[in-house]
């Protein structure tokens, strides 16, 4: 196999094993072994299928669901009118024409893009899998090269099973140390952001690696994988290991027999070899890393919590000013303030970046016996069917609608505000998603990034809080 | 085959802000819509609402037409959403630009016919103030080159092939279709070969909707929303 050649990152390995042909502009043909479909970005694609006269070039790469539209407060399958009901039945009739494999909104396997891949196994270390949606660096994690596309590149892959690439460079983020408690790998991305900004990563493909990487949780590697997009790379990627290989054992689409036991060989050296160069690194180091939330409208815009809200005017940088001047405004928070002491009225736990069952007990563990600050409104919304009834069995849901939080259905609900789920204007909500963009979570409403355990915290005191101080009752 | 294009000519709006992200381009709600077509009136629907103080740029009389956007750093950043540059085609902007650009819009731009330029902070500076002056600028896609008034020309950087799209009017798939296809199932023979794993077999995928294990056939009928 190819990839067995010195001196290559983990991503070289991988893209070198796809490269159908290089052309003479340096882009490469590159294979796309798996690719998810959801309603949002799919449909055009489909259109322009129908308008060529093709078919899909192989229909067994795809599984298609709806996330992003699904109504998260009722039964998906009730909903009849409107745009969303439309669109999802646009996906499902797509489907259905070319053969594809589709999960309805109300099977057991149903939920967000990134949650579900990993979950049946469909993500796999070693190979190439694309999504018409952005946080698609997620399935990294498991050492897959996976990154998000447009809906023309959709279009590209059902017709041919391939796109045109150019290499991205590589970047290795070195995370040193392990995280201490009440800090979760939300805040390491987080800081890693604020500290090489929205664009730092661009054209990059970012490695994780060292060793507080490899003490963590696949899901919490999945979690720092999701916002590679937010510091501009669309691949975030970590070596496969022991870990990887138990999380994905015997999941439905895993290999199973002799086929695992040759793949996991396989995967064994899907690691970056010692000798391999990276083009730039940037080092962490995990025990100094403390809760983080933003306060501003860009995921760069964060700080520690125990810190107050910086003065543009302190800012050199021009562009950097104007940018802050604007978020603030936006925000309504004034320079000085500690981040403290900012008041919410909403906590959304959810999303493809911490609505997994690890997440969802992280957020439990904080609020048990706690309520809900009056005058906040607080929503969890699993990030699938099988996170939801896991963490039924486990009683979770008791933990949460006793705190006064609603239990919601799996979907992207208020993380992307294309539901009814969503910020009125002027609210201000803590939320576990991962963009803070102006309205992303509704028209004019307000978003401070952070990690589950912080949301939690924040739900209980009514503001943004430490929940390291909460927990300790100091 | 798309409509080729060689020159693109029209007055250049300011929007002298960076991170605008494809969220501000177009919001969420507007990503229900099944067609590319028609997107151009939610283009930063958010920030064009009547009555919006100061008028948007692309609102404001001397900018009616515009066909060119210079905007700040990190154009586009943000959700892979296409509908960010269907909106901005439709609306009838022919070309983006900045001194960086989010990595899937910049990709997407030219699936749709725009083109964005990625230029240093010095010649951006010079052309975001001949922006704000409401200035005509004529894009050469052919010489790379981008004029104004009595200005000399700055020369842009555009990948071979992709400058070829716009001059020829070449479809990427049709393209890859037509020159690559063989490869592409020679390809698909060895990567079988060398990793099982990865190709799913219809057995496999059998408890999904719309696949059955032996001929793939229709078996719907589940659940019909
Ligand atoms: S949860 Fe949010 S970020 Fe993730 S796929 Fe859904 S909308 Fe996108």
């Amino acid at each position: 196999m190819v990839f067995k050649m010195a001196g290559q990152t983990l991503y070289d390995k991988v893209w070198d094993a796809h490269v159908v042909r290089t052309y003479a502009t340096g882009e490469a043909l590159l294979y796309i072994d798996r690719h998810l479909v959801q309603e949002v970005s799919s449909p055009q694609a489909f259109t322009g299928l129908a308008t060529r006269g093709l078919s899909l070039h192989r229909p067994e790469a795809h599984i298609a669901v709806a996330d992003h539209a699904v109504p998260t407060d009722r039964d998906p399958l009730s909903l009849r009118e409107g745009l969303a009901a439309k669109q999802i039945a646009r996906l499902e009739d797509n489907a259905r024409r070319h053969g594809l494999p589709y999960i309805p909104t109300n099977d057991d396997r149903h939920g967000i893009v990134h949650i579900i891949g990993p979950e049946l196994g469909f993500t796999l270390p070693g190979a190439t899998l694309v999504c018409g949606d952005s946080h698609t660096s997620t399935h990294g994690a498991f050492g897959a090269l996976s990154f998000g596309i447009g809906t023309s590149e959709c279009e590209m892959v059902f017709a041919t099973q391939t796109l045109l690439q150019r290499k991205q460079k590589r970047l290795r983020v070195l995370i040193n140390g392990e995280l201490c408690e009440g800090v979760s790998t939300k805040d390491v991305i987080l800081a890693v952001i604020r500290k090489i900004g929205v664009a730092g990563g661009q054209n990059h493909a970012i490695e994780f690696a060292g060793p507080g990487v490899r003490a963590l949780s696949m899901e919490a590697r999945m979690t720092l994988c999701n916002m590679a997009i937010e510091a501009g790379s669309r691949i975030g990627m970590i070596a496969p290991d022991e870990t990887t290989f138990e999380y994905l054992q015997n999941r439905p689409l895993a290999p199973k027999g002799a086929l695992w036991s040759q793949a996991v060989t396989a995967w064994r050296e899907l690691q970056s070899d010692p000798d391999a160069e990276f083009d730039d690194e940037v080092t962490l180091s995990a025990g100094e890393i403390t809760p983080h939330v933003s306060w501003g409208t860009t995921p760069a815009q964060c700080a520690p919590i125990s810190e107050t809200i910086p003065d543009p005017s302190a800012e050199q940088e021009l562009d950097r000013r104007a940018q802050m001047v604007k978020s603030l405004k936006y925000m309504d928070l004034k320079p000085g303030t500690p981040l403290s002491e900012i008041e919410i009225d909403t906590v959304f736990v959810g999303s493809c970046t911490n609505g997994r069952i690890e997440d969802l007990r992280r957020t439990a563990r904080v609020l048990k016996g706690k309520r809900v600050a009056p005058g906040v409104r607080a929503l969890v919304v699993p990030g699938s069917a099988k996170v939801r009834a896991d963490a039924e069995n486990e009683g979770l849901d008791r933990i949460f609608k006793d705190a006064g939080f609603e239990w919601r259905r799996a979907g992207c609900s208020m993380c992307v505000a294309m539901n009814n789920d969503r910020l009125n204007p002027g609210e201000r909500c803590a939320s576990t998603s991962n963009r803070n963009f102006e309205g992303r979570q509704g028209p004019e409403g307000r978003t401070h990034l952070m990690s589950p355990e912080m949301a939690a915290a924040a739900a209980i005191t009514g503001r943004l809080s430490d929940v390291r101080i909460l927990m300790n009752g100091r | 085959m798309r409509k080729t294009k060689s020159i693109i000519q029209g007055i250049a709006a300011p929007l002298p802000e960076s991170d605008i992200d494809t969220d501000a381009i177009l919001p969420a709600q507007f990503l229900l819509l099944l067609e590319k077509k028609g997107m151009g009136k939610y283009l930063f629907h958010e920030r064009r609402k009547p009555g919006a103080t100061p008028r948007f740029v692309l609102d404001a009389p001397e900018y009616h037409g515009a066909k060119i956007i210079v905007g700040g750093p990190k154009f586009g950043i943000g959700s892979s959403r296409e509908h960010a540059v269907w909106a901005l085609a439709d609306f009838g902007i022919e070309c983006v630009i900045a001194p960086s650009f989010g990595d899937i819009f910049y990709a997407n731009c030219f699936k749709n016919g725009v083109l964005p330029i990625a230029l240093d902070d010095s010649q951006h500076a010079e052309l975001m103030i001949a922006a704000n002056r409401a200035t005509e600028f004529i894009v050469n896609i052919e010489w790379r080159e981008l004029s104004y008034g009595q200005k000399k020309s700055v020369s842009f950087d555009l990948d071979g092939r992709r400058q070829r799209a716009f001059l020829e009017g070449l479809d990427e798939i049709e393209q890859v279709r037509a020159e690559d296809g063989h490869s592409i199932r020679a390809f698909e023979k060895t990567h079988r070969i060398a990793a099982p794993w990865l190709h799913l077999s219809k057995q496999q995928l059998c408890t999904f909707e719309n696949v059955e294990a032996n001929n793939g056939n229709d078996v719907t009928g589940k659940a019909s929303a």
